[in-house]
């Protein structure tokens, strides 16, 4: 991404504000917001995937073992994965 | 040269968007814009225009679908008036702020209530702050010619905006008169192919239509805002070029019978023709000075520095308005007229009419009423901040 | 600069009897013989039966600004003879000014209704139209009397307009009219010069 929206001068706009780089909100660190976050005991998961289709970020993926993650990057703490999950895997922290 | 033809005005501008190649029609129908947009369908149901016509269900969704067309890239054309003109109201805004090079006609109509099908100029100004290109035309020539050339303005690079052409409901949309149609060749050579830098495309994806918080909102407006008074620039020489081609010359401020004139009458759209005949018989019977009548053609962007060389050698400077803003101070044209000429030193003195409202014709003799009372008003002052014509006391 | 106005004509009729189509073609043939013309309806919306105008205009030489509706009409026409008992056609019309009328009395007995002010033509056009098209619908036959009464634009010039206009049944509309034009008795209040 180049200049924040807080340098931008009118000039350097492009017509219409129009985005031209595609998918540019993937470079918008969200996991910034996070005061707890997501932590896992893949011992009680059942991979239901039910933490995923609540996620309001649209940010937790499978992993290569088949479990479920939430990607930190875009990851704000909300803890609804936590309050869904039926087998209790999540427990929300504190960040440091 | 083309040979002058006994048409319909509406018909001759539905067929000059037809030249124009214009690949996507979406409108709603509405009187007095109808035989607009049912002669352009039936272009397209007959096989004689290759475009798509997108029967919406609102006005609303007319201007919708215009902002999809135009952002693929395809020229796009919609016709409206009044009401409907209002319903697009929110989608004229987007349309201008994401530069989409849309052209419509409006086809002048009062505002409800009373439901009023006739003509006047409430819907257009009620618009007037939307962003668009706006041009006032006098006559079915005008409106064909104005027609052609807004496609070219509003899809050049320097300008891509949208932009309305104004022709006055009924009073010109329903006149059958003579108009030189050009000829395909000249339409041809005239309109270069759209070519919108930005179109929607699944191999270069772009986001359209974002979203601004306060640290970008005035920079994206300022932007706009420098854009559409820039673009006059390329009206002017969009204009010129037309002249080249077809001989027929157009400016923003049109004068007439001006030269030796210290009255100026000024109107907009049609009952500009009628004023002109006053004109001609004030100054025939010679009982009164010498009158001009200001014809303002381009109303956005609004041509300041026109008009203030225009009325420079007049003493009095007679505004009608077909308009009321109401609870304000004059008519939408007499308000912006005195704030443009507010800090210039040598002004007229300016009187405000409002009248033709709701269709209601002024007549040659009425016009000549106008300018009378109005020299009197200049001289000897009026109660009133401007004054309304021919209402029944 | 010379100021001589053009040819005022002003049609009454009902919504549905093609009161703008005679208006439109009219002006067509005008403008086809290099003339400047105008043709307008008293706008608004379509109601069927209801009383309607339509306007002419005709300039041999130069374009017609004016486009206010006609207040003082040359020529008036009146398609459907009810119309005299509810609308006062003469209205403005010059003094020299001529009334087109479709109606089975002649001129004189008009005259006795409408009073001695002005050039009267009369045609039973309803008959003719009902004979020729098959249906009363009086406007093409009226350009045959309003062409017979005042020779605004040439018969010639108005069958390209009617062809274009009607298609198939622009023989029919064509036919009537000139039945009309023959037929269409004209009583001059004074000799024209």
């Amino acid at each position: 991404m180049g200049k924040s929206e807080n340098e931008l001068t009118w000039k350097e706009l492009e017509v219409g504000g129009i985005v031209t780089e595609p998918g540019n909100a993937s470079q918008y660190k969200t996991g910034d917001w996070r005061s707890q976050r997501p932590t896992y005991d893949f011992n009680k998961c059942i991979k239901c995937g039910m933490c995923q289709i609540f996620c309001p970020e649209g940010c937790i993926n499978q992993n290569e073992e088949g479990y479920f993650v939430a990607d930190l990057f875009y990851c704000k703490g909300c803890g609804i994965c936590a309050h869904e999950c039926p087998t209790f895997v999540i427990t929300m922290k504190e960040e440091e | 040269m083309s040979k002058r033809v006994g048409i319909e005005v509406s018909i001759a501008l539905a067929d000059v968007v037809g030249m124009a190649n214009t690949d996507v029609v979406a409108a709603y129908p509405i009187t007095p814009q109808t035989h607009i947009v049912e002669r352009l369908a039936e272009l397209v149901a007959d096989g004689e225009l290759d475009a798509e016509y997108i029967p919406v269900e609102s006005e609303h969704s007319a201007m919708s679908a215009c902002m999809g067309s135009a952002a693929a890239g395809a020229r796009t054309f919609t016709a409206t008036a009044g009401q409907g003109l209002e319903l697009m109201h929110e989608c004229l805004y987007v349309a201008s702020a994401m530069r989409l090079p849309i052209v419509m006609a409006v086809t002048n109509r009062a505002l409800s209530a009373p439901i009023s099908v006739w003509g006047d100029h409430s819907d257009v100004m009620a618009c007037r702050d939307t962003g668009w290109i706006q041009i006032f035309t006098e006559n079915g020539q005008e409106v064909v010619d104005i027609a052609l050339c807004a496609f070219r303005i509003a899809e050049d690079k320097n300008v891509l905006l949208p932009a309305m052409v104004h022709l006055d409901g009924f009073h010109l949309s329903h006149v059958i008169e003579p108009i030189i149609m050009p000829e395909q060749n000249q339409v041809d050579d005239f309109l270069p192919p759209n070519k919108y830098p930005f179109l929607l495309d699944p191999a270069r994806p772009v986001a359209m239509g974002d979203f601004a918080p306060p640290a970008i909102y005035t920079e994206m407006k300022w932007a706009q805002e420098v854009n559409l008074q820039k673009s006059k620039e390329t009206i002017l020489k969009t204009w010129k070029e037309f002249a080249d081609i077809f001989g027929r010359e157009y400016k923003p401020v049109e004068s007439y019978r001006c030269e030796d004139a210290k009255v100026l009458l000024m109107t907009m759209g049609s009952y500009s023709e009628t004023a002109m005949t006053t004109i001609d018989k004030m100054r025939e019977k010679g009982d009164c000075e010498n009158v001009g009548l200001l014809r303002l053609r381009l109303w956005r962007p609004f041509p300041t520095d026109e008009l203030r060389e225009a009325v420079k050698n007049a003493d009095v400077l007679i505004i009608l308005d077909r308009a009321l803003s109401f609870g304000a101070a004059g008519g939408p044209v007499g308000m912006e007229i005195k704030s443009a000429l507010y800090n210039v030193t040598n002004k007229p003195k300016i009187v405000n009419y409002v009248g033709g409202l709701g269709g209601r014709d002024i007549t040659v003799a009425e016009f000549e009423e106008i300018i009378k009372k109005g020299i009197d008003i200049a001289r000897n002052g009026s109660e009133n901040e401007f004054e309304i014509f021919g209402v029944r006391e | 600069m010379e100021l001589k106005e053009p040819i005022a004509i002003r049609i009454h009729g009902r919504g549905g009897q093609g009161a703008v189509t005679l208006a439109e073609v009219v002006a067509q043939a005008a403008i086809s013989e290099g003339k400047y013309a105008q043709a307008f309806p008293s706008f608004g919306p379509e109601r069927r039966g209801a009383p309607v105008q339509a306007y002419i205009r005709i300039d041999d030489d130069k374009p017609i600004r004016n486009r206010a509706g006609v207040v003082f009409p040359d020529i008036v026409v009146v398609l459907d003879p009810g119309l005299l008992n509810i609308v006062n056609v003469t209205a403005g019309l010059k003094e020299d000014g001529m009334l087109v009328i479709n109606t089975r009395q002649t001129p004189d007995k008009i005259e006795i209704k409408l009073g001695e002010k002005q050039n009267l033509a009369a045609i039973d056009a309803t008959s003719i139209a009902r004979e020729t098209l098959g249906v009363p619908i009086v406007n093409t036959t009226m350009i045959g009397a309003l062409v017979k009464a005042r020779n605004v634009v040439k018969i010639e010039s108005l069958l390209e307009p009617l062809n274009k206009r009607f298609g198939r049944l622009a023989e029919k509309n064509i036919s009537a009219m000139k039945k009309a034009y023959e037929n269409t008795l004209v009583k001059e209040k004074k000799a024209i010069g």
